[in-house]
């Protein structure tokens, strides 16, 4: 049985309660799913649900109570270059400039390149984000939608198997996020890395994903389901609200939010279960013809001691 | 920036270094004028005992600006003259303060910031230790002045080991702040980019926590400079806190006020220059 890129099975995260008598609290659990290789997964949850805790666990920063995360084989037990990690309030480092802070990431990811080759390598992707004219500026001369950039071409510049992107616009406007947006996908397009994002912006999500999981309200919060975004890339903010099909998903999506997410956080007797979020395609769903089960559940398939090589 | 708000923070220096020579001439003004000994009799005769005394003043005064310009003027165009060991030029006697300063202050620098890191960076050193920073911190360096005569049977060292002390703790409590106060954040790019730990405190927690440990530093040599005067008023031989106690054995008030006044600029001096690294260290959040 082979498994997928990168797999987490049975995640929970929970916190001692306030005295010794109460019980803890669980802000989510039985989190599984798979993230294939070279596919850009978006999760969307209200706050609280326990999103950027499965962010950092993915990045080693943090730690499951439970289950367990596999990744090409071998279990995630602390951070590591094969993953890199794009943070929420940008992470660079400020007494560094634009390039040096992206220097910083190449230089641990190759340390035996030249110091030219790191220079070299660094410019591209900074050229790649449109910051080659900034690039002596310390970060506090930037704007926040600019340090951004550098804080994504850092990323990048790594080449990380799985990339992971904690709610990277969700400080910027809306017309700078729309610019840097199309930046990602660019530069995605060029790499096809697996990414895996946070994101509040149902839009964002849409023009970006593949998959969108869709977790349920906080505490013992779930990954309820898992929206496949099959409208057509290359992907653009201007044509792809045209598409038939885009309003469907969105729609259904805000329907998630609003409406589903907390009732569906009451129902017990699936969030016992051991399987993943439940694959849904919202464009197929009023058309019986096409898929007549839409919404199929996979089971999990358990991963067998032997088959997470630790270290 | 535009023209207007510089050609206004000019004018404010300007208007503002105008002040101070107003106030700087006001108050010499009233230094000298009131010091001046009274016209003896009111312009009259003298009396017999004025006479006697040759019309000099019958309390001593603290010597007038003017005359404390003219030693200064005396002393800075031969500083380093030496005349034996109670008559040494003001460079000379500085140049022996600052010897002792910067030696006891580097070896509290070299001390102090290692274990400060360590602190910083572990609770466990911080909980372990804390109790005996608390102890010892507050003890006036020149308690120690005893024990350390004692102990290294040396005047010069012992001199040297007071500033040691008292310089370790601002440098010490400050870089042990700075560290344990690094960004999170910034320990986590270290961690996510597989630095070791070894690197991620030259990297990463040194320039973050620079600013801090830089501060400690400048506090660190004000006290040091503070002490090293009573230090050497209690050891003797050398050193601007010697002269000045000599100089009032001398009676000499004149050259007393004279070395005050270059204590002060001297400490400024070590304080800008320190100011002066701290611009290199200093980020932009």
């Amino acid at each position: 049985m082979s498994h997928a890129f990168v797999e987490v099975q049975q995640a929970a995260k929970r916190f001692p309660g306030a005295t010794k008598t109460s019980p803890p609290l669980t802000v989510f659990e039985n989190v599984s799913f798979q993230l294939q290789k070279g596919e850009f997964v978006c999760i969307i949850g209200h706050s609280g649900c326990g999103k950027s805790t499965i962010m950092n666990a993915l990045a080693g920063l943090d730690q499951f109570s439970d289950g367990s995360m596999v990744m090409e084989g071998n279990e995630i037990n602390g951070p590591g270059l094969e993953r890199g990690v794009v943070f929420q309030n940008y992470s660079l480092l400020p007494w560094l400039t634009t390039l040096e802070n992206v220097r910083f990431g190449v230089r641990a990811r190759w340390k035996n390149w030249s110091e030219r080759e790191v220079t070299e390598h660094s410019m591209k992707y900074l050229e790649l984000v449109g910051l080659k004219d900034v690039v002596d500026r310390k970060p506090s001369q930037l704007s926040g939608g600019m340090r951004q950039r550098v804080s994504i071409a850092r990323a990048f510049a790594t080449k990380p198997k799985l990339l992971l992107l904690d709610e990277p616009f969700g400080a910027l406007d809306a017309l700078t996020r729309g610019v840097i947006q199309d930046e990602l996908v660019k530069i995605w397009t060029k790499d096809q890395q697996t990414v895996f994002m946070i994101t509040h912006d149902v839009d964002e999500a849409i023009l970006l994903a593949d998959r969108i999981f869709l977790m349920t309200n906080g505490p013992e919060a779930r990954i309820a389901e898992a929206v496949e975004i099959d409208l057509p890339r290359p992907r653009n903010r201007a044509e792809i609200i045209k598409h038939p099909n885009f309003y469907t998903i969105r729609n259904y999506l805000v329907d998630f939010l609003v409406n589903r997410s907390g009732d569906l956080r009451v129902q017990e007797d699936e969030s016992k279960g051991l399987r993943y979020p439940t694959s849904v395609n919202p464009a197929r769903l009023n058309d019986p013809d096409e898929n007549s089960t839409p919404q199929h559940e996979e089971k999990l398939v358990k991963f067998t001691p032997k088959e997470i090589r630790h270290g | 920036m535009d023209r207007t708000t510089t050609e206004w923070k000019l004018s404010l220096n300007l208007r503002a270094g105008l002040l101070a020579v107003v106030i700087l001439a006001l108050l010499l003004g009233l230094w000298e004028g009131l010091n001046r000994a009274p016209i003896l009799g009111g312009g009259a005769e003298l009396s017999e005992y004025e006479m006697l005394l040759g019309g000099a003043d019958e309390t001593a005064r603290v010597p007038p600006p003017s005359a404390i310009m003219v030693r200064a003027w005396e002393q800075l165009s031969d500083p380093f003259y030496d005349a034996g060991p109670n008559d040494k030029g003001i460079g000379i006697q500085l140049g022996y303060s600052l010897y002792r300063v910067l030696a006891g202050y580097l070896m509290a620098a070299a001390v102090a910031i290692p274990i400060g890191f360590l602190i910083g960076m572990s609770p466990l050193m911080y909980k372990a230790l804390n109790p005996f920073i608390q102890v010892l911190r507050p003890i006036s360096p020149l308690a120690w002045m005893p024990l350390a005569l004692f102990i290294i049977r040396d005047a010069e060292a012992s001199a040297i080991f007071v500033i040691f002390i008292c310089s370790i703790w601002p440098m010490l409590l400050n870089t042990a702040f700075g560290v344990a106060g690094v960004r999170s954040d910034w320990v986590n790019v270290a961690r996510t980019h597989e630095l070791s730990s070894l690197k991620t405190a030259f990297k990463v927690i040194l320039p973050a926590a620079a600013p801090t440990i830089l501060t400690g530093m400048r506090i660190s040599i004000g006290i040091a400079w503070l002490v090293i005067v009573a230090a050497e008023m209690l050891v003797g031989g050398t050193g601007i806190g010697y002269y000045v106690w000599n100089e009032w054995n001398n009676l000499d008030l004149t050259s007393v006020i004279f070395s005050i006044l270059m204590i002060g600029i001297v400490g400024m001096l070590l304080d800008m220059s320190l100011a002066y690294v701290a611009r290199f260290v200093t980020y932009a959040e």
